[in-house]
């Protein structure tokens, strides 16, 4: 680059000549260099900027661009992920006890119509009518041809159903797929299970949700991803479960009644072993439920556990078993029984105006079933004491059964009890309770005297209840109870081997506008089995039984009820792995007399 | 000097390059390989619960019930009953089996029948 001189000779000699100040010119040039400095500092600062400039456009395009990126594309599952989860069922099996499904999923297909796809809509609703006989052809007519874009026309679909539809050829039905819940076993334990329906609905999938029974109890727990598809374990036994129900139903037609129910249950755990209510229904497809009459007629309601009767002489054993804990009586004490009594403008009396009196021993109260005895001993006990020993027997609260509908089944109680309320509660009349309630009972009376609560999940081991009675009075009452059906009102109880314990109930049903019915009866066994070495505690309950092979119609639970819970532990006892057994003579010896 | 290591550094990035991108692939398509087999084990395991299922309606109880019902002829399946309860005490013991007659009833002719060459080191057979 050629610096031009500050003082150029040709120039300065020039301006000497004309006299002129030659200064000037060296501050001229001077002043131009250094504007061409400055012009050349400004490029290049400019230039700099310029650089700088893009770089942090394109740095900000970038991160723009990413962003962009990342908010725009679809979320992908990590394909290079180990997991070690199993790709299970949206919702988790039910089993019984032994690992036998109870109820499992079924993947079907729900069948949908888009109305613009279709190509002939009069011969698709006909044919649709044709493979499904429910569906109403000129209804679907009406959606089909109308302004709808998208209809549902079944949400499930058997293969063999989906195969038709197939073949119908219409390009506007089309299938999405659809979980269904399958119970195999049929009305098998049906109350228990409840029943299943759909919650949300998508084209590609659809809730499923419980709708009753344990279904809804455990819904949580069935559809709880972490727990990886873990089936709901049931204290239920299949065979059991089948047994009693046969038999169950057999008795019912033959004591032409009109429900019945029947309760196991393991006397140590009060895990329910086996639970029927009859009439029942089809969990597969779980009939609606009455919008009008009683409730308790639909074959829904659960009678053993919704259902809450006034359950008889069969609560006599708790007031017996209440007084020998606080001393009052022992097993052989002598008691007034003289009978009718009289209590202010009420009078107790005995089963067919009977007179087991005048002085009977406490077993022969509960042998002979005496009302008027074991009202004389509940009203030693006293109302309040009563009703706390009640209460710790569970008879004022529902029962805390993993069951949708058990917590809306609370036992009705007198509003003020009375001394009168006292009397009747004792022998069962006047409060009422769900035939779980008396299992739950009767299994914390004879297992030694702690308390059971009644479950329907299988226990891996056994927590000890509160104690509410002694061992003592728990087997003094036992024997009580095996007395009723080797000489009592039971004795058509009697299995040999099994030593069956056991207490009748019978108890007007009430009409729906207060007194009693003459001829319709709640006839109730409560058993327990082997009374020397209780194992099981069996509840069976018949509504409205009529035993008619006698000259006139019998209707006490000794002739309908019991006769039912002896077949019923004669098939279950060996099935339960229970072997028949001599009893043990200390027991006879000690409850002679 | 220079121009060799140039060339050496480009044609390491090349191989190390063209080895990435064979990794690469071998990866896509062994995360391929386990997708498909997860398909797989999903399709089996739903197959498998549709077995279960269908093994648990074959064997619902009422079904059992019928089907011993129709066969009763053949077979004379009853229910489970007290009487079909046995004790230990009521099987017989096993007899022994009695123990087959000996071909050499005297130890002694054992010998006898060895062949003549065999020796036997009588140091050994002492314990």
């Amino acid at each position: 680059m050629s610096r031009v001189p500050l003082r150029p000779l040709a120039r300065i000699l020039e301006a000497r000549r004309k006299g002129e100040n030659p200064d000037a010119i060296e501050r001229e040039n001077i002043r131009l260099r250094h504007e061409e400095m400055r012009d050349r500092a400004r490029q290049s600062a400019e230039g700099r900027l310029l650089v700088l400039g893009v770089l942090f456009f394109c740095g900000f395009a970038l991160v723009g661009a990413r962003m962009g990126l990342m908010a725009a594309t679809v979320p992908e599952e990590p394909r290079s992920a180990v997991s070690t989860s199993e790709i299970t069922a949206q919702r988790a099996d039910i089993v019984d006890r032994n690992g036998k499904i109870l109820a499992t999923n079924l993947r079907t297909h729900s069948l949908y119509a888009q109305p613009p796809q279709m190509v002939d809509k009069l011969r698709a609703a006909r044919e649709l009518v044709r493979i499904f006989p429910d569906l109403d052809e000129e209804k679907l007519v009406e959606q089909f041809t109308g302004k709808r874009k998208f209809i549902w026309i079944k949400k499930v679909l058997s293969p063999e159903q989906q195969q038709q539809v197939h073949d119908i050829g219409e390009p506007g039905l089309m299938f999405g797929p659809r979980e269904m819940r399958l119970y195999p076993n049929g009305a098998l334990a049906a109350h228990i299970l409840g029943g299943y329906g759909f919650g949300r609905e998508g084209v590609y999938a659809a809730e499923v949700i419980g709708t009753a029974g344990v279904e809804k109890a455990f819904d949580d727990f069935l559809r709880d991803p972490a727990e990886n598809g873990r089936p709901l374990e049931l204290s239920l036994d299949l065979t059991i479960q089948a047994a009693l129900e046969e038999i169950l139903h057999g008795g019912m037609t033959l004591m032409n009644a009109k429900g019945a129910a029947g309760v196991l249950m393991d006397a140590m755990t009060g895990e329910v072993v086996a639970m029927a209510s009859l009439p029942d229904f089809d969990p597969n497809d779980r009939p609606v439920p009455l919008t009008k009459g009683d409730a308790s007629d639909s074959p829904l309601f659960n009678r053993a556990v919704q259902g809450v009767y006034e359950l008889g002489s069969t609560f006599k054993i708790f007031a017996i078993a209440q007084a020998m804990e606080l001393g009052l009586v022992g097993a052989d004490t002598m008691v007034d029984a003289d009978a009718p009594m009289k209590w202010g403008k009420f009078t107790i009396k005995e089963f067919r105006n009977h007179n087991y009196g005048p002085l009977l021993s406490v077993t022969d109260v509960i042998v002979k079933s005496s009302n008027v005895g074991t009202a004389k001993i509940a009203l030693q006990i006293g109302k309040k004491r009563q009703q706390e020993f009640l209460a710790e027997l569970g008879f004022f609260d529902p029962t805390p059964v993993e069951l949708f509908e058990a917590p809306y089944a609370k036992p009705l109680t007198p509003k003020n009890w009375s001394d009168i309320h006292t009397i009747t509660v004792s022998y069962g009349h006047g409060m009422s309770a769900s035939p779980l309630h008396l299992a739950a009972a009767y299994a914390t009376i004879v297992n030694g005297g702690t308390r059971v609560e009644p479950t329907l999940l299988k226990r891996a081991y056994r927590v000890p209840g509160k104690r509410v009675v002694s061992p003592e009075t728990s087997a003094a009452a036992r024997r009580m109870l095996r007395e009723v059906v080797t000489r009592g009102t039971a004795s058509f109880g009697e299995v040999r081997g099994y030593a069956v314990g056991g207490k009748t109930g019978t108890a007007d049903k009430p009409r729906p506008r207060g007194g009693y019915y003459d001829d319709k009866v709640i006839a109730t066994f409560a058993s327990v089995f082997p009374a020397h070495d209780p194992k099981y505690v069996l509840i069976v309950t018949l509504d409205e039984p009529v035993e008619t092979s006698g000259d006139k119609p019998r209707r006490t639970a000794g002739w309908t009820a019991v006769p039912v819970a002896a077949e019923i532990v004669r098939r279950t006892a060996p099935l339960l792995g229970l072997a028949p057994e001599i009893e043990p003579l200390a027991a006879l010896e000690l409850s002679g007399g | 000097m220079r121009t060799f290591a140039f060339v050496l550094s480009i044609m390491a990035v090349m191989g190390l390059a063209f080895w990435a991108y064979s990794e690469n692939y071998k990866t896509q398509h062994a995360l391929g390989e386990v997708e498909d087999l997860r398909h797989e084990i999903g399709y089996l395991r739903e197959t498998r619960a549709v077995l279960k299922a269908e093994w648990a309606y074959l064997n619902r109880p009422d079904r059992l019930r019928d089907l011993v019902g129709m066969n009763f002829q053949k077979l004379g399946l009853v229910p489970l009953s007290p009487q079909q309860f046995g004790r230990v005490e009521q099987i017989a013991y096993p007899q022994p089996e009695p123990e087959p007659e000996p071909d050499i009833l005297n130890p002694v002719s054992v010998s006898a029948i060895l062949p003549a060459d065999t020796h036997i080191d009588t140091e050994e057979l002492e314990p």
